[in-house]
């Protein structure tokens, strides 16, 4: 089990340093690293004193490891716009796309495998067909558009919930959290949904896949032969197996999630860092965004990683492989 | 040791050698035929493509020439009329002009856009592909490696970064658009080569002294095509969905190339105030193309992918 | 065959399936019978409709597939037609299965005392202590070592022979009167089949259990089987006492069956083997099924021919069966 988590995590490192060489090379090669560095509002005095600190003058490769070093202690820059820390300013905004994200993951979740379950066991009812049918609506829906739409609706015909923004939070070991009150739940809901809907078409139709697949199986068969109940066959047996492979995309989805939500908190003006990263690319405000980027990869090695664990615990044969390895 | 039969719901049916009456062709569209909704979708389609491709003519204004439009028509609901008695059929934006024009134009470059990254993405990816199942070994290992490495993020993220570093424009947009889906295609093409080198007919092909292109052609191209047309509706569909939402967000098509996302864009700040018809048609037509290609899409995958009925 | 104590009375079942290419006849019109304690076989190449019969008997039969004629009287209950709640409370209970693939049996993701337990529980107001330790008991009675622990695994870390005797383990949780083996022993090992057919033989006689043993393979039935019916094409083509078919065997089929038996043949002559092969059951041909390939068929042979009783207790579909004296 070590071994794989050892063989993973190197893994992944490199797909970090990968993803800094791109971004430095973007940044430093293709892109004038002095437009991208150094506020473009200097004079030419401040300018050359700015390459200086910057170390711009130096050969690219030492240019590269001082990146690195001033990564790994946190230091992308100051943001032209808010003259912060971009780093600081990051990581001030994530719990409130971790929110939106989590929830919208959970929303998926807890509509999309009943519904595919459904669909999975009685593919030819007209209630399946119509599950079906709504799926592909669910992915060919712009999201930006459905959020423009629901408020439309929701907020301004019908007056019942709050357009834009993020709710009350509360603040609970250092996090600000806002689905714990009742006006924040008003303002999650929308972006929530709106954001879940891509993922909830997703899962139903995995759902009913993996439903059809494991239905047909040996061990179904075997467990009606026991005399089992119907409904443990299927929540018990069926279920447990349609789980891991779900389980494991959806898990890889919530990266998927933190990423689109610069649409939904865009729409939906939600204060996550999603908004943040196209404000700042619409501003030209460069250190927020390498920074938004190095961050966001890692969040996302780490979340596959994670995933991958996670799977292997699932999977009791998976398990087993690996030991023998 | 024997293994007979898995104890299936369907007791073993002996394969029959039955002579083909129909050539594949004819039987690839009798298949498809036999989903009414997926043709339906299709007409709808070819509908829209229509509309696209012929966008000047068959539009009532030229939304983008200035002098056709007037700002005192701005944000007129509709079925209203401008003051010469031009009917607004689905209302005004907020410059004054027709939202139905100025939809038929956005037809036109979202799908102009999507189509072209699309098709030089499906050339590029299928290259890679190919080199990939050619060579074998490490070249292909190295070459796939990339591919999962870019396919375990996000498309948005990948345009997002791309158009960071590299900034606007529809060059740069369509790279964008190229880089997120190059890799579907060589994944694609380089499974089905792989597939189809290993089959006995290509070795057969090549104790026939075959030229290689021959054998390209006329062997291979047929069996990886299936898989690359059902690959490459739904990335046209995603195309054309990841560059309006670029452009909704203000980092895709420039404003003089307005495509259906911007048209969106411009009607975010109103919908506060009710006027729903700038952002709502727009967005009607672009789900409607959307839906059309998917549910053509769906179909074709159905209909090539079961290989049970060779 | 004597109708006195049976278990199971199957008449005239027949089960279709209703495919898009056509009507598939899996079992045509099949009856035996099965009396407490006895344990039949069922013989017949692959696709011959042999394990359909067993999943129509248990209801198991799914869709494109439907039971559409016949009687399945189970200690006098018709089970066709039975509804479902009654039928569950039957299966794993009175009437058990044994499956072909140990393999997929068994749930995967599912531990084997989990599976147990569940089995016992479903059809008895047990604790689940309680359930565990019978669990326990009979994975011993059956012969597994270290009980205890074996049923903390997982069926992937058991081989295919142990697999399979869990899998009879449960079969037998409720002592029930009938138990249907679908060719248990095909994929294990030859030595492990020897095993596992005299453990199931000897539990059969200690508790009078009816046994229904679904195989190809004719050496098994041999030393096991008290009855026997030949399947062929989804009919029935002989049937009675184990000894005297497989002596004398009446119909061309199951003569053509024991003479492709290795043991059978002498040393250096060649394998005789039944030319052709079977048939698809999606185009049978017309009159007996058998008719291509049968080295006595003529004209009469395009006709369906219908079970007689040429001999007490024997039975033979067959309008040319090999009588006394005739080779």
């Amino acid at each position: 089990m070590s071994v794989f988590i050892i063989r993973r995590l190197l893994q992944s490192s490199m797909v970090i340093v990968a993803m800094s060489l791109i971004v430095f090379f973007g940044v430093n090669v293709i892109g004038n690293p002095v437009d991208i560095l150094i506020n473009p509002e200097f004079d030419q005095e401040e300018l050359e004193r700015a390459i200086k600190a910057l170390g711009l003058d130096l050969p690219l490769w030492q240019q590269y490891l001082v990146f690195i070093k001033n990564a790994l202690q946190g230091d992308f820059g100051k943001s032209f716009v808010f003259g912060q820390s971009a780093l600081k300013l990051i990581i001030q905004r994530i719990p409130a796309t971790l929110e939106l994200a989590f929830t919208a993951l959970i929303m998926s979740i807890i509509i999309g495998i009943p519904l595919g379950l459904f669909a999975g066991l009685k593919p030819d009812s007209p209630v399946s067909k119509t599950i079906m049918g709504g799926s592909i609506l669910g992915f060919s829906l712009p999201t930006f558009w459905v959020g423009i739409m629901m408020i439309m609706v929701f907020a301004v015909m019908l007056g019942v919930l709050p357009s834009t923004g993020r709710g009350q939070t509360v603040t609970i070991m250092g996090l600000e959290i806002s689905f714990l009150t009742w006006d924040g739940l008003k303002h999650l809901l929308m972006p929530a949904i709106n954001l879940a809907l891509l993922k909830i078409s997703l899962v139903i139709r995995l759902t009913r896949a993996g439903t059809r697949e494991v239905v047909l199986q040996d061990y179904v068969k075997f467990a009606r032969a026991k005399g089992l109940s119907t409904r443990r066959v299927i929540l018990v047996h069926v279920l447990k197996n349609i789980l891991i492979p779900v389980v494991t995309v959806i898990g890889l989805e919530l990266g998927n999630l933190i990423a689109f939500s610069v649409v939904t908190e865009t729409v939906f003006a939600w204060p996550g860092m999603g908004k943040l990263i196209i404000d700042s690319i619409l501003s030209l405000d460069r250190p927020i965004i390498v920074a938004y980027l190095m961050i966001i990869v890692f969040m996302f090695v780490t979340i596959n990683l994670v995933v991958d664990i996670l799977y292997s615990v699932l999977d009791p044969r998976v398990r087993l492989q690996d030991v023998k390895a | 040791m024997s293994v007979t039969s898995k104890t299936e719901t369907i007791p073993e049916l002996m394969p029959e050698v039955v002579l083909e009456a129909e050539t594949s062709l004819q039987r690839f569209v009798s298949d498809f035929i036999e989903n009414k909704v997926a043709v339906g979708a299709l007409i709808v389609f070819i509908g829209i493509v229509f509309v696209a491709i012929f966008a000047p003519l068959l539009s009532p204004q030229n939304p983008y020439d200035l002098a056709e439009i007037d700002i005192i028509d701005g944000r007129l609901p509709p079925g209203s009329e401008s003051l010469s008695g031009k009917p607004f059929l689905l209302g005004t934006d907020d410059q004054g002009r027709d939202m139905l024009s100025a939809i038929f134009y956005g037809l036109r470059t979202s799908l102009g856009v999507g189509a072209m990254s699309g098709f030089i993405a499906l050339c590029l990816g299928a290259c890679i592909g190919l080199t990939a199942a050619y060579f074998g070994g490490r070249v292909d290992t190295l070459i796939m490696r990339l591919v999962d490495l870019q396919l375990s993020f996000p498309a948005i993220l990948i345009a997002l970064m791309l158009l960071a570093i590299l900034g606007k424009g529809v060059d740069k947009i369509i790279i964008a658009l190229i880089a997120v889906q190059w890799a579907y295609y060589a994944r694609t093409v380089r499974g089905s080569a792989l597939v189809e080198r290993s089959k006995d007919y290509i070795e057969a092909a090549h104790c026939l002294a075959f030229s290689n292109r021959r054998i390209v052609f006329r062997h291979l191209m047929p069996n990886v095509l299936p898989p690359l047309i059902v690959v490459g509706t739904v990335q046209v569909a995603h195309a054309i969905l990841l560059e309006s939402t670029l452009s909704f967000l203000g980092i895709g098509l420039p404003v003089t190339k307005p495509s259906l996302g911007l048209l969106i864009a411009n009607g975010f700040e109103y919908m506060l105030s009710g006027k729903y018809w700038i952002s709502f048609f727009p967005g009607v037509a672009l789900l409607i193309t959307i839906v059309s290609i998917n549910l053509v899409g769906d179909q074709l995958r159905d209909v090539l992918n079961p290989r049970l009925r060779r | 065959m004597a109708e006195g104590n049976s278990t199971l009375a199957v008449k005239d079942l027949k089960t279709y399936f209703f495919t898009k290419a056509g009507v598939v006849k899996a079992v045509d019109g099949v009856s035996f019978n099965v009396n407490q304690g006895q344990v039949m076989g069922l013989v017949g190449e692959s696709g011959c409709g042999k394990s359909v019969t067993g999943f129509s008997i248990l209801g198991l039969v799914d869709s494109p597939g439907q039971v559409i004629n016949g009687r399945i009287l189970f200690k006098g209950e018709d089970l066709v037609g039975l509804p479902e709640p009654r039928m569950q409370r039957l299966r794993g209970n009175r009437i058990a299965m044994i499956f072909q693939d140990p393999m997929m049996t068994l749930n995967p993701v599912l531990r084997i005392d989990t599976q147990m337990i569940e089995a016992i529980r479903t059809h008895e107001k047990v604790s689940r202590d309680q359930a565990w330790r019978r669990s326990r008991d009979t994975l011993g009675r059956i012969g597994i070592p270290s009980p205890e622990e074996r049923l903390k695994a997982y069926p992937h870390q058991f081989s295919g022979g142990m697999r399979q005797r869990v899998s009879i383990a449960i079969a037998l949780l409720h002592k029930p009167d009938l138990i249907i083996a679908d060719e248990p022993t095909t994929a294990l090992d030859v030595t492990i089949q020897g095993q596992i057919l005299y453990e199931v033989q000897k539990l059969c006689r200690e508790t009078s259990t009816a046994l229904i043993w679904i195989t190809h393979d004719l050496t098994v039935i041999a030393g096991l089987a008290d009855t026997v019916c030949v399947m062929y094409a989804g009919k029935i083509v002989e049937s009675g006492d184990v000894d005297p078919v497989l002596d004398e065997p009446l119909h061309p089929y199951t003569r053509g069956l024991i003479g492709s038996v290795p043991s059978h043949s002498r040393r250096g002559q060649p394998l005789p083997q039944i030319p052709g092969m079977t048939p698809p059951l999606l185009n049978l041909p017309d009159g007996c099924a058998f008719r291509p390939r049968c080295p006595r068929a003529d004209d009469a042979c395009m006709q369906m021919p219908d079970i007689t009783s040429l001999l007490p207790e024997r039975e033979v579909r067959c309008f040319h069966p090999h009588l006394q004296g005739a080779s």
